[in-house]
């Protein structure tokens, strides 16, 4: 039997996920892990739409804004459990992609970059100044999700650090599992003959613009998940989730990492959520050394850091 | 196939091991503080005046002769990561107190951390939320917005004013402070006839400060607000030629506002200010000139620049700490969390601090005093 690459990618990732607390000097790290697992599924979100469809986004954190308020204020005003309210955010922003999305990805170029631009700064703006509803720019407090006192109650006992490392890192799986299904799907594969020319894809018979739609509308669930998972695992949100930093900052990973891969898509997540935390030291000049780091890969490996490793080790593999 | 899987292994492995590892030393002390971003003119000073301290009290030989090891973050005003580094004060290097959240935001955020973990943690930040209800683990050292609010209010009625227009930056200070003004004016007869807001990023605000002029009756302006917001309503303030009193928020209360404004513009704006800006013009007897003047002098001389309100904040936290590591005589967390929690009358640049279980900041508003800016610097207004 031979196994596939998309079998060993989530053979890996499970691995990595299972191996690394070996490594962990305290809990602390239980903490980082979980956050690159919550950045590595709204990045995963990215690769579908950048790395498969060639569109640019630079709005996602608009969605996750919507799902981390969604689990703040749906509790408090619809009177639901935050789990469901965690799904209800994931279901506005697919509506709010699609209605973003749907005049927007029938022209060509980079429209949607722009708009979805606009979007995230929107979200961020409404989310810090409907203070009676929001709590404003000092932020709001959300409910605790409960599951871990349920699994509690059922004999497995976690420290709360350890059940979001868990949570966390089995929802990227999951997450993960659905992007490399995507793939090699008949829309995977027209997304990927429309990333590689739009004209060609059309001529061969591909709904462009509703391809397209569908991308975005699919990253935007990723990006409100992970929005989600952060202010469950917070129990606090503000604006900044929302922020156009953090769009930037979940492109960057994907670009990073390798953008048409999810394993790449996650390697970009881990350095940087890590980066910064081992760079500490030398605060004044983290940027420096991001920013160089950055530069190095931008020249050296233009497809990101994981697909040149990758080729790299096949060519001298042959 | 085998190569990757080991290659990223290894490198989960190197990059953990790079994480870990402080060396140990005898009272470990954390911090995280929002030294850059749009917060750094609270956090910067902040961070400096720490770093100072802890050499001079090192240099001095320690609390109960013991060194102190301050390890210190920089969260840039960003709550999700000033909760990254609460943790990894808490879970990583193991500190015995934390000193820090610079704004409300990173407060709000490590505050179920510190109580969870029972780690006492002085914030620096404003707003009444912080100590209101009461978090067993949690104080801060500055006045809550509501108590800026009410010594401004006392200043207007003082004056006979009972007409006032707002204008608020949308920003977390703006906003909180504009709430709680709101809520307590009436108790003091003043009416507010107009609200306007501004953005942060707003780089004129004639046309809010128009609208409020043109009110009937209206008798002076307040600006909550901070950054360069306030700094910019002054100059169109004077600009527009109004000629109202003009009140500015405790937000505000550094030389760095006066020069952005411009000292003509600045001329006769008043606000509720510690001790610190008026050393000088102390009264003699006044418990608060020596500690005032004291920690002036050594930031002066240490960094070569004028002492601000915030850094004010931070010298007074982490003197709340020593001295009840000092009484406490133990570095256990939950003893030195009981006597902070017992300070009295300590001494400090923003106001005297006594703290009880029901109060955690353990200041009155008669520690603000009222100050007006005249020839570029400040003067007591009462």
């Amino acid at each position: 039997m031979r196994i596939s690459s998309k079998q060993i990618t989530l053979l890996v990732l499970l691995a990595l996920i299972a191996v690394a607390p070996f490594f962990f000097p305290s809990s602390f790290y239980y903490r980082v892990g979980a956050l690159v697992f919550i950045n590595g599924l709204a990045v995963v979100g990215i690769v579908i739409l950048t790395g498969y469809a060639g569109q640019i986004s630079l709005g996602h954190a608009g969605f996750a804004g919507i799902g981390a308020y969604a689990c703040a204020l749906a509790p408090a005003h619809l009177g639901i459990h935050v789990g469901l309210a965690a799904i209800l955010g994931a279901l506005i922003s697919a509506v709010i992609a699609y209605l973003v999305g749907r005049p927007i990805l029938r022209l060509h170029g980079y429209y949607l970059g722009v708009a979805s631009l606009g979007f995230g700064i929107l979200v961020a703006m409404v989310l810090s100044n409907e203070g009676q509803l929001t709590g404003g720019p000092d932020g709001i407090a959300v409910n605790d999700l409960g599951l871990r006192s349920v699994l509690n109650d059922m004999g497995l006992s976690l420290t709360n650090s350890e059940f979001w490392y868990a949570f966390s890192g089995l929802t990227l799986v999951v997450g993960a599992w659905l992007a490399l299904n995507l793939y090699n799907s008949p829309t995977g594969r027209a997304w990927r003959a429309l990333h590689g020319s739009e004209v060609a894809a059309r001529t061969v018979g591909v709904d462009v613009a509703r391809l397209k739609l569908q991308a975005f509308v699919i990253s935007a669930v990723y990006a409100s998940i992970a929005g989600s998972l952060l202010a469950l695992q917070n129990r606090f949100i503000t604006p900044e989730v929302a922020g156009f930093m953090h769009s930037i900052e979940m492109v960057t990973m994907a670009v990073l990492g390798g953008v048409g891969s999810v394993l790449g898509a996650i390697f970009g997540a881990i350095i940087l959520t890590v980066l910064p935390q081992a760079l500490t030291v030398f605060a004044e000049h983290e940027m420096m050394v991001l920013g160089l780091v950055m530069m190095l890969v931008m020249i050296f490996m233009r497809e990101g850091v994981v697909p040149t490793l990758l080729r790299f080790f096949r060519g001298r593999g042959e | 196939m085998i190569n990757k899987t080991l290659t990223t292994k290894a490198l989960t492995g190197i990059l953990a091991l790079g994480l870990a590892g402080t060396t140990m030393a005898e009272i470990r002390i954390g911090s995280t503080l929002s030294e850059t971003g749009p917060a750094s003119f609270l956090g910067d000073p902040e961070a400096k005046t720490l770093r100072m301290l802890v050499d001079e009290v090192n240099a001095a030989g320690g609390i109960n002769g013991e060194q102190i090891d301050l390890i210190m973050y920089d969260d840039a005003g960003d709550p999700n990561r000033a909760r990254t580094f609460a943790t990894r004060l808490i879970e990583d290097d193991e500190v015995v107190a934390i000193i820090g959240g610079t704004t409300t935001g990173t407060t709000l955020a490590i505050m179920p951390m510190v109580d969870e973990a029972e780690i006492p943690f002085i914030s620096m930040a404003g707003a009444i939320q912080i100590i209101d209800p009461v978090q067993p683990f949690t104080f801060k050292t500055p006045h809550t917005d509501r108590m800026a609010c009410a010594r401004i209010f006392d200043d207007m009625q003082a004056r006979g004013i009972t007409t006032i227009g707002m204008i608020s930056g949308t920003g977390g200070f703006g906003s909180s402070m504009r709430d709680q003004c709101l809520d307590i004016v009436g108790d003091y007869g003043i009416e507010v006839v107009a609200d306007e807001r501004y953005g942060g990023q707003d780089a004129d605000m004639t046309p809010q400060l128009t609208n409020i002029r043109g009110k009937d009756g209206i008798q002076a302006i307040l600006n909550p607000g901070f950054g360069q917001g306030p700094a910019i309503v002054t100059r169109n303030y004077s600009q527009l030629g109004i000629d109202l009193p003009l009140y500015q928020s405790h937000g505000v209360a550094s030389q760095g506002f006066i020069d952005l404004a411009g000292p003509e513009a600045a001329e006769g704006v008043r606000l509720p200010g510690t001790a610190l800006l008026v050393g000088d013009q102390l009264d003699d007897n006044d418990p608060q000139k020596s500690v005032v003047l004291d920690y002036s002098a050594a930031y002066e001389a240490e960094y070569g620049m004028p002492v601000t309100t915030f850094g004010g904040y931070a010298h007074d936290a982490f003197r709340l700490l020593v001295d009840a590591i000092e009484r406490a005589g133990s570095t256990e967390s939950q003893d030195i969390r009981d006597a902070i929690e017992a300070t009295d009358g300590l001494v400090g640049t923003t106001g005297i601090y006594t703290m009880s279980p029901e109060d955690h900041l353990g200041l009155d508003i008669s520690a603000f005093r009222m100050l007006e800016i005249r020839d570029g610097g400040w003067m007591l207004a009462d």
